[in-house]
């Protein structure tokens, strides 16, 4: 299929950016989206150009590091996919694609297609451990049983990549998701369960100080999440805090 | 504790605030309700009997005291929204060039302070009508056994004679109805009052309250205009 | 040169015991002055940072991601073994240890792999700690699967995505102590090269992705977790940056590199369907246990099927040839990774290929879904199901097995795997081969460690499933926090390393004329051109079977490969600034390198073992022929200033406590 793309160019953080318009030819519907990139940038370098640059790095969904906003959505069209997974076959010959970074004043981008999401790791460094030493000296793994559906819903809302899609894609640039998640997954368990209070009150101060907006619970985020991550997370989030509002 | 802002200040302590109020809001609605829905009716018992309700809720202490975290409920709701929505805009400081939320999330629920700022503006012109009038106007008065009386209702039946005025009080409930559909449930969810057993009913009830309250809120004056 | 592997005297079993009440140890006030670098931030490397940090040291650690939390050990889906015994089925750290030094085909160091599976208890203690969500069972305790070439059930996991949980849990720790101040984190550095001073690894050099900048950083050691080198055939499981830059570079600065053919292809991975095709996805090995894999018995479907004329689901089921269970009726589909990937490449080598390139095979699910079907007729008192209900049951209890693993796949292929077989072909996963290091996972150039796939200890030739997380937690938090003090109580009065040295100096420059070398290059072809062309020649001649004529070839062909790059090769853009391309320049050039060293290590080895298999070193029927007298060792290879002339070092290996066999799956 021949394709028309609108891709975003900036060249750092302080300039303005500007979108441009590229052909593609030729493209099979097995390519992955990112594949299609790769073609597009070898015809770019060919006629002497400079490359798009976009994040990708595992190219099986898992490592979180590819970030497009394709024809107005996280990850495009495709549901539970990120943009390394969607494939050709989602568009048709002769469509015009938009491709654009995320956007939110906490994600300064780098160059073109790629932002800083470093915001994200200073929310972890915030409070999103367990103050454990990693000795190995600590009871057996077996000593605390856990409710399966606890475990389960831990491991669920665990499964959060950090792609950063949740702040993308809400209108507000807000990142309640992607703390409630990692706020859910301690306070389902044990072991997180001494610094639950703390933990909630550092990870959503440190969120606030990162410029992300505030939540407005219209839900996107949940639908455009590759990994699902549910809404009953950042509910969840909103009693823990409220919690530790109330007593610490 | 590590940040010192506890309820105040935080993002999430905004929300709660704008839910707490919202929730608050919504249970005041019920009691306007009831009130108007004496409107439906006609002759002079009813005129009687709304005119007696409008003095008992301006002059009961009670109310008046329930009456004064109302004003403020609606004023922190207000400011509190618009900090809330200009803090929103600036964590997007380039719009996207394509953006197909639709796809994602519901037309009401990303148009929050746009429907919040119509039914501010409708407040405003309906306090201006009828509580500013009834508090310091020169509504006609007349005598129910032995009793002075402001007769409220003369004053709302002639407003709603008026076409236009009609056609405001319409268009801010559908606004209104829009709001809540959103905003009921989003209420819940900020406070976290969420279980997967009991989600289903609050989004039930919240919908059918933003249809059927704003409905029969904007179904009295046309009513009242058609007749 | 001196090969000493330090291993500690006295029975295996006390071996690291000992080792660890006579090492020496660094008092608290001193590590405060001792720096220590750590390059990458996988499970390997995020668990050295974080426990080094913790114990005091002053940690800098780098990343060529966005983000710690992106390595590619995010990416393993299936486990992690440890020996604690919890199913009650006779697992002890023996078993683990003698499951992992056979399964290695005896090609790893028994010291190395007792202590690895003596330490893999603790790691789960460890995750559990750190609330690392593994499954569970209704009890609430922990629940176990069972994986490939063993017979108890020992690996634990969190679903599909156990690498992820892994690396989470790591990550969090390393989160920790950057919060503290205790480790410095450089994201978006690309570790460039090592700077020794006196003969002892005193730093690195690195770029800053985004800036151009050219970085010296200096410390009393250096920690090399930087991954294997997979992507050496271009198309693999590795991530698209995974590179072996930082270790080829100090093998370039005197560390050895050891058994580099040692390469695992990995027998169930969507196969390739176009050359555009970037990266290739695993499925997990998990599916081998209920999936059968056949081709066609004739030729004639074969062709029929790749020209599209005809559907696997109509052919009768006595003209496939479920080639495993005719080969290896004792283990059938469930044969090591390194058979069945050969098998499969034997059957399409002949002529039974079931894509359009004709590089793939059938995995079915259909025989399992009709026995899963009428099992849970049973269950549910129908004695006498219709054929439909049978299938609709079976595809249940399916889906809640495999469901995400078919989901994937249907995600990327566009077919329904319920309906028709799957269609899957080996691909290149993980490398065994890395530099050499001693007991104390130090390389032969003092100060500078590995860990992690980085290095070559512990998987022999063939690595088991489960085991690749095992030990890059193991190395991290729970050996090199050892080992890294008994080297650093000498460097208590060293002081900080001065960056500003003419060591520095001349490393710094070396790199800066490399890439403006590159840059200024102004060829007319395109990096992966040349990685692409490279992965070819690896593939083809250093794959999954491997001969000396073929071997000679690629040694030549590879050669020519890197004059033309280093003629040919345009990288747009500059050196100052992001420039991804000339990234994946230099990536390449060291990958170019390596295979050259890879196919001359490959025809070194005159036996088959392991992932190396020598297609004259069989026996009749095709299997490996492994030769005990003459390979027992582990081949060091030593840079001597020209690629092509690698000098070879061996370490004898030694076995005391296992018998060496003939590993047969018959």
């Amino acid at each position: 299929m021949n394709l028309t793309l609108k891709v975003w160019r900036q060249d750092g953080p302080n300039d303005k950016g500007r979108m441009e318009t590229f052909k593609v030819n030729d493209v099979s519907e097995h390519m992955s989206f990112l594949e299609m990139m790769d073609v597009l940038n070898e015809q770019i370098i060919n006629d002497g150009g400079d490359p798009i640059a976009f994040d990708h790095d595992c190219r099986e969904g898992i490592c979180g590091m590819c970030s497009m906003y394709i024809n107005g959505e996280a990850h495009g069209p495709g549901r539970g996919v990120t943009t390394c997974q969607l494939h050709m076959r989602e568009f048709n010959d002769g469509d015009t694609i938009y491709i654009e970074p995320w956007r939110a004043k906490a994600f300064p981008v780098v160059k073109d297609l790629m932002v800083d999401r470093s915001a994200f790791d200073r929310v972890i460094q915030a409070g999103g451990y367990v103050s454990v030493n990693t000795s190995g000296n600590t009871q057996d793994a077996n000593a605390i049983p856990i409710e399966k559906e606890n475990a389960d819903a831990a491991f669920d809302a665990a499964t959060c990549i950090g792609c950063g899609a949740c702040v993308a894609t809400c209108k507000n640039s807000s990142a309640m998701l992607f703390v409630s998640a990692k706020v859910s997954q301690f306070s389902l368990l044990p072991q997180g369960e001494p610094e639950a209070a703390d933990r909630v009150l550092k990870m959503v101060n440190q969120m606030d100080l990162e410029g992300f907006g505030n939540c407005t619970n219209t839900g996107a985020c949940e639908v455009e999440c590759p990994k699902g991550i549910s809404l009953e997370n950042i509910a969840r989030m909103n009693r823990e805090y409220l919690k530790a509002s109330l007593t610490k | 504790m590590a940040t010192g802002k506890g309820l105040f200040g935080s993002s999430l302590a905004r929300k709660y605030w704008m839910a707490l109020t919202g929730l608050f809001l919504i249970t005041f609605l019920i009691v306007h309700l009831a009130g108007n829905l004496q409107l439906f009716g006609e002759g002079e018992e009813v005129r009687d009997s709304f005119n007696l309700y409008s003095k008992f809720m301006t002059t009961f202490p009670v109310i008046k005291v329930v009456s004064y975290l109302l004003y403020a409920s609606i004023l922190l709701h207000a400011i509190d929204g618009i900090v809330l929505a200009r803090q929103n805009a600036a964590a997007r400081p380039s719009k996207y060039v394509k953006n197909n939320a639709a796809a994602n999330s519901g037309w009401a629920s990303r148009n929050m302070a746009l429907l919040g700022i119509i039914t501010l503006l409708f407040i405003i012109i309906h306090m201006k009508s009828f509580w500013y009038e009834m508090h310091f106007g020169n509504v006609p008065t007349y005598m129910i056994d032995g009793e002075e009386i402001k007769d409220l209702h003369s004053i709302t039946v002639a407003a709603f004679e008026q076409l236009w005025y009609t056609l405001i009080y319409v268009i801010s409930m559908a606004a209104l109805g829009f709001h809540l559909w959103h905003g009921f449930q989003s209420a819940f969810q900020t406070m976290g009052w969420s279980h997967p057993q009991y989600n289903p009913i609050i989004k039930g009830v919240g919908k059918a309250f933003a249809v059927i309250v704003p409905l029969l809120f904007a179904l009295i004056p046309i009513v009242i205009y058609l007749r | 040169m001196d090969l000493n592997s330090q291993i500690p005297e006295g029975p295996l079993a006390e071996k690291w015991t000992k080792h660890k009440n006579d090492i020496r140890l660094v008092n608290p006030a001193n590590k405060r002055n001792i720096d220590v670098i750590v390059v990458g931030t996988g499970l390997a490397g995020s668990s050295a940072a974080a426990s080094l940090a913790e114990m005091g040291y002053n940690v800098k650690a780098f990343c060529f991601q966005d983000s710690p939390r992106r390595a590619h050990s995010i990416a393993a889906q299936g486990g992690i073994n440890a020996a604690k015994n919890y199913q009650n089925d006779g697992d002890s750290t023996f078993r683990l240890f003698y499951d992992t030094i056979k399964g290695g085909d005896y090609r790893s160091r028994e010291a190395n792999v007792y202590r690895l599976a003596e330490v893999s208890a603790n790691i789960i203690d460890q995750c559990v700690a750190q609330g690392v969500p593994f499954a569970r069972d209704y009890g609430g305790l922990l629940d176990n699967r069972s994986f490939g070439g063993v017979q108890v059930s020992r690996t634990f996991y969190a679903k599909g995505q156990t690498g992820q949980q892994l690396l989470l849990g790591a990550y969090s720790a390393l989160s920790r102590q950057i919060a503290k101040g205790r480790v410095k984190m450089y994201n978006r550095h690309e570790m460039l090269d090592v700077v020794k001073v006196d003969g002892k690894a005193r730093g690195i050099i690195a770029r800053n992705l985004t800036t151009g900048e050219i970085e010296r950083h200096g410390a009393h050691a250096v920690l090399l977790c930087t991954g294997g080198y997979g992507n050496v055939f271009f198309l693999s499981t590795n991530a698209m940056g995974s590179n072996v830059t930082a270790a080829w570079k100090a093998h370039r600065r005197g560390a050895s590199m050891a058994n580099p053919c040692f390469t695992q292809i990995h027998p169930t991975c969507i196969p390739v369907s176009g050359d555009y095709q970037s990266k290739l996805t695993l499925m997990s090995e998990s599916l081998r246990n209920d999936g059968r894999i056949w081709v066609p018995k004739k030729k004639e479907d074969a062709e029929a099927i790749r020209a599209g004329k005809l559907k696997p689901t109509q052919l009768k089921e006595e003209d496939r040839d479920y080639y495993l269970e005719r080969r290896y009726p004792a283990f059938g589909n469930l044969v090591p990774r390194d058979v069945a990937s050969r098998a499969a490449k034997e059957r399409c080598d002949a002529g039974f290929g079931v894509n359009q390139t004709g590089e793939a095979v059938y995995l079915d699910f259909s025989s399992a879904i009709m026995r899963y079907g009428r099992e849970e007729a049973n269950i549910q008192g129908d004695h006498n199901p219709s054929d439909a209900k049978v299938k609709k049951l079976g595809k249940e209890v399916v889906e809640k097995k495999y469901g995400n693993l078919f989901q994937m796949y249907e995600k990327i292929t566009a077919d329904n795997p319920y309906e028709t077989p799957m269609m899957i072909y080996p691909a290149v996963h993980y490398t065994m081969g890395g530099l050499w290091v001693d007991y104390n996972l130090m390389t032969n150039v003092p100060g500078l460690f590995a860990l992690g796939e980085a290095n070559f200890s512990d998987h022999g030739a063939n690595r088991l499933g489960a085991s690749a997380l095992m030990q890059g937690l193991a190395d991290g938090y729970f050996v090199v926090p050892y080992t890294v003090g008994g080297y650093l109580a000498d460097d208590i009065r060293t002081g900080a390393i001065d960056v500003n040295s003419s060591e520095f100096e001349a490393v710094e420059k070396e790199v800066k004329d490399r890439l403006q070398k590159l840059v200024d290059n102004n060829g007319s072809r395109s990096v992966d051109y040349f990685h692409k062309r490279l992965g070819r020649i690896m593939w083809e001649k250093c794959g999954m079977a491997r001969n000396e004529k073929g071997l000679k070839e690629a040694i030549a062909e590879i050669r020519a490969l890197r004059e033309e790059f280093w003629k040919e090769v345009r990288v747009p853009g500059k050196l100052d600034g992001l420039n991804p391309e000339l990234e994946k320049a230099g990536r390449v050039a060291d990958f170019i390198e390596l295979g050259e060293l890879m196919c001359i290590d490959a025809l070194d080895r005159n036996e088959s073992c392991g992932g190396h298999f020598r297609e004259e070193y069989q026996t009749e029927d095709g299997e490996a022929v492994r030769n005990d007298d003459d390979y027992r060792y582990v081949a060091a290879w030593e840079y001597s200033g020209n690629p092509s002339e690698p000098k070879l070092n061996k370490e004898e290996l030694e076995f005391e406590n296992v018998e060496l066999k003939t590993r047969s799956y018959k």
